[in-house]
């Protein structure tokens, strides 16, 4: 351990704010790529959950009107 | 010789494998990442020179090294797309662009700030970091071009070729320090393979920044790889397969597939292979 308090830890020698700033952009910058990859996946989960639905729908919808058609 | 990697070539074995290898990168990645930072934010000596603000290099030497290895793995996907035409390589370039352009900003980012306390300055028209800004602009380059083509597949095309000639950036990058005379200074790992000198980094520091070069191509290839499933996913979402992988089924869909099944079976007196 180089640092004797967290007080100089943080401090840096006097650099902290470069250091801190520097790591806490690429934690930011590498933290919203993941985010964004994950959003986009519960997207795409949820457009076709609701395509297929939709597809459930209107093959229901058909099968019905072909009942229907064959009753009369 | 090249067998075992014709699979591959259908999205759906791609996805199944990337699925396999995400945690296999991401998980070690991250623990490395803890690992790497801790160790050279509070564990490795401070420089003789600079004092505790070289400790930016364990963010700005990673990310500046796989922006550029990035790159080359882009290109190298934009051959495979334009001389194989495969679908999935093509895809691979608008997984890889957005990331390495994070990288490259990343490196840009932290350079800029390691410049102010150390040059008195945020930015130089230095020859390595003009050479890094004009490979941000080729990752930008590449991804507006992907895009900027009603067929999807003439942008993947176009994106290729750029991201092949951009290749010629990557070794004016890393000589940049030699040919002329910057105020970046000379690289402290590469030499090592590149000139054949000893690293010039004491070990204490050398360590951490080894493993946070590791930890950083673990996390950024799982970051890859997602991207890269997201966008097979979303060019497949209508086949069965991607259905099936996302636990999507409904009992009529199902119904009605069988049904016609059926049917054909009767039709050809059940010799119909499904």
């Amino acid at each position: 351990m180089q640092f004797d308090s967290w007080q100089a830890f943080i401090n840096m020698g006097g650099y902290g704010i470069y250091v801190w700033s520097s790591f806490a952009g690429t934690f930011l910058c590498l933290g919203l790529l993941a985010l964004e990859a994950t959003w986009r996946r519960s997207i795409l989960v949820r457009e076709a959950t609701k395509q297929a639905a939709r597809a459930e729908r209107i093959l229901r919808a058909r099968a019905a009107k072909k009942q229907a058609a064959r009753k009369n | 010789m090249w067998r075992w990697l014709h699979p591959y070539a259908k999205p759906e074995a791609t996805f199944a494998l990337n699925q396999k290898l995400i945690p296999w990168f991401a998980i070690p990645g991250l623990v490395l990442v803890i690992v790497s930072f801790v160790w050279g934010l509070a564990f490795a000596p401070p420089d003789y020179q600079q004092g505790e603000s070289y400790r930016i290099i364990f963010v700005h030497v990673p990310s500046a090294m796989w922006a550029m290895g990035f790159y080359v793995g882009m290109a190298i996907a934009g051959v495979i797309a334009l001389v194989w035409q495969i679908r999935t390589a093509e895809l691979a370039i608008l997984a890889i662009a957005p990331v390495g352009a994070v990288l490259t900003f990343i490196s840009l980012f932290t350079g800029a700030i390691w410049g102010q306390p150390m040059w008195g300055t945020w930015w130089v028209w230095d020859a390595r970091l003009t050479a890094q800004l004009i490979l941000l602009f080729l990752y930008l380059g590449v991804m507006a071009l992907y895009v900027a083509f009603e067929d999807e597949r003439a942008g993947a095309k176009a994106a290729s070729i750029l991201a092949i000639v951009g290749v010629i950036n990557i070794p004016i990058i890393h000589y940049s320090v030699y040919w002329w005379n910057t105020l970046h200074q000379k690289s402290t790992v590469t030499r090592a393979i590149t000139r054949l000198e000893a690293p010039s980094i004491a070990p204490e520091m050398l360590w951490p920044l080894l493993v946070s070069i590791l930890a950083m191509l673990l996390v950024c290839a799982a970051l890859v790889l997602m991207r890269l499933n997201n966008e097979i996913l979303r060019r497949e979402i209508h086949r069965p397969w991607a259905l099936q992988h996302l636990g999507i089924s409904f009992a009529t869909t199902d119904g009605e597939q069988s049904g016609k099944q059926e049917n054909k079976k009767d039709q050809k007196g059940g010799a119909d292979a499904v």
